[in-house]
């Protein structure tokens, strides 16, 4: 299941270079020792950048939920339908999400409440992105 | 006359503000409509700026007053349903010829300016004050409220339009590419069309509190009724079905739990309303509607998307401004018209007002209940954007005619219609007013 490509900006560059050499890191602000994602420019709690940094994750969380998508907006992924999107809480702190089409878990059946490990895809145009996979 | 966005200022976006210092003292007048249609069929007087003119002129028409009399506009933008104008494909010329332009080819087409509006209504000779409430109808009302109560303007139009073109809506654009933009590609590479976050969020209440997608039946079926009664809604003018319980469950889905009767329908449609004060709204033609409060919602997930913890936390706080700020309880609520567009979320707008003493996780045992318009319970007796498409104001038209007493085939009858809410759209994120047939 092949997602469009991605083309990193300033902000995100560092989550996509760390994907791309298999590492999963999550924005981190160390004054507030809190993690935030999706990245911003500033701490969303004490509001600076100067104690910003990208911090390595285990690459293991829970699956808090799911929805299946039967009717695709993105036309790359349309062939494929239906699919799981099931949100991910990292180890780390679960209030942290990331979104998966958990590769390997059939349609409708995501195990909520499941252990997953990260994979890394590669996109569209060979940038890889962090997935997840469900833990036997 | 340079048009702004509100500032943050004009919004109560806290707890503990106290009364609304405006209360009682702004009122909603007038009421006007264009009709509705589910596409632009590409002549200049259905677009959306031509709509949006035949709404404003109703609603000053509607008020009883005279065009010179109105002093202020406040709107929204934004007219976009999720179709956007292909890019380098030129204006018609006759649409171009047909209206005075601004300096965007697209204004009056796939945008809305008060420029542009002052532009073609030139009756609206003495306005002064303009401002953009961005979004939808709940945010330019909360705006143009806020602007009356503050003299900023004596009598102010207030409108939204929406335009909608050919094709599924939501599939141009980004979502065509082969690539997109890291910052968006964190949360957007998945495909999740436009409800799955509400979708999710319903699953998890669903899993928490026993409850089941099938229970959502009698909300939508009476939502369509409730639409059926209003005669400027898309399914009265266009497809006047009913819609059975059978009809709902057996609906594709989307996002599975939503399916496609929980995804309100695109559609073209303005709407347009006269406030002024509640002094200078006694002697105009239609019975004034007080403006008791309004509230924001400015609440932001942790995350990616909301989690039911955060969605209920966020109702609850916009419930607690709205009754501080009205100086009522959730007692004094004659009838709910909160958004629906996605119906999956209108449970968590109410409960969170307590509407009718339910706690988190009873409104689909509501549901069960009579909630038509005949009976103790009303519950989106507009239909919202379920019962007639998607527009985003018919709870807030809804709540303006109930209070009058002029909602004709929807006039409730169970209870007597008092105080009202409306306002949406999302449980993290909007704008919310409180109504009432008089200054209490």
């Amino acid at each position: 299941m092949v997602k469009q490509g991605v083309v990193p900006d300033e902000l995100t560059k560092p989550f996509w270079d760390a994907a791309s050499r298999g590492r999963l890191v999550i924005q981190n602000c160390k004054s507030c020792s809190r993690l935030q994602h999706p990245p911003a420019p500033v701490c969303d709690k004490c509001g600076s950048k100067d104690y910003l940094e990208w911090k390595q994750m285990s690459g293991r969380g829970t699956i808090y939920n799911y929805g299946v998508v039967y009717d695709c907006p993105v036309r790359l992924l349309q062939e494929n339908q239906p699919f799981n999107v099931a949100v991910i809480m990292l180890d780390e702190d679960r209030s942290i999400q990331m979104f998966s089409h958990l590769p390997g878990t059939p349609v409708d059946k995501v195990p909520v409440g499941g252990r997953v490990e990260v994979i890394f895809e590669a996109t569209a145009n060979g940038q890889k992105v962090p997935e997840w996979r469900v833990v036997r | 006359m340079t048009t702004q966005n509100a500032p943050a200022s004009m919004y109560r976006t806290r707890e503990g503000l106290g009364i609304w210092e405006h209360r009682a003292k702004v009122a909603a007048v007038g009421v006007g409509h264009s009709p509705t249609a589910r596409r632009w069929d590409g002549r200049p007087e259905t677009t959306v700026g031509a709509w949006s003119i035949m709404a404003l002129r109703r609603a000053i028409a509607d008020a009883g007053i005279s065009p010179d009399q109105v002093d202020g506009l406040v709107l929204a933008a934004e007219t976009t349903t999720g179709a956007y104008w292909p890019a380098g494909r030129p204006v018609p010329a006759d649409i171009v010829n047909a209206f005075h332009q601004t300096n965007d080819p697209l204004d009056g087409i796939a945008k809305l300016s008060a420029e542009w509006i002052l532009k073609n209504m030139p009756e609206l000779k003495n306005v002064k004050f303009s401002m953009y409430g961005p979004g939808c109808m709940s945010n330019a009302i909360v705006v143009a409220a806020q602007a009356v109560g503050e003299g900023r303007a004596h009598t102010c139009l207030v409108l939204k339009g929406w335009h909608n073109f050919q094709g599924r809506y939501y599939q141009g654009g980004a979502n065509a590419e082969e690539t997109m933009p890291g910052n968006r590609a964190v949360g957007g590479l998945w495909g999740t069309p436009a409800s799955y976050g509400t979708a999710l969020q319903f699953a998890e209440y669903c899993h928490k509190y026993g409850k089941s997608h099938d229970m959502m039946a009698p909300f939508m079926a009476n939502s369509r009724e409730n639409g059926l009664r209003f005669p400027e809604g898309y399914w009265y003018q266009h497809r006047p079905e009913h819609l059975t319980a059978e009809d709902y469950l057996a609906a594709r889905w989307i996002a599975k739990p939503a399916n496609l009767f929980d995804n309100d329908i695109p559609i073209m449609v303005a709407a347009a309303y006269l406030f002024t004060t509640a002094e200078r709204a006694r002697d105009m033609k239609q019975k004034p509607v007080y403006i008791l409060n309004h509230a924001a919602s400015r609440g932001r997930p942790r995350s990616l998307t909301p989690t039911l913890d955060e969605v209920e936390a966020e109702t609850a706080s916009t419930a607690r401004k709205l009754y501080e700020g009205a100086g009522i309880t959730a007692r004094d609520l004659s009838f709910e018209n909160m958004y629906d567009g996605f119906s999956l979320f209108h449970q968590f707008h109410i409960e969170g007002l307590g509407y009718r003493g339910i706690k988190f996780g009873e409104a689909l045992d509501l549901y069960q209940t009579d909630i038509s318009i005949s009976g103790p319970n009303p519950v989106s007796p507009s239909g919202g954007n379920i019962g007639s498409g998607r527009s985003r104001f018919w709870m807030h038209t809804d709540c303006i005619q109930q209070l009058q007493g002029r909602a004709g085939a929807r006039q409730i009858t169970g209870v007597k219609p008092e105080v009202a809410v409306s306002g949406g759209p999302m449980p993290l994120g909007g704008n919310f007013t409180v109504w009432s047939s008089t200054p209490r």
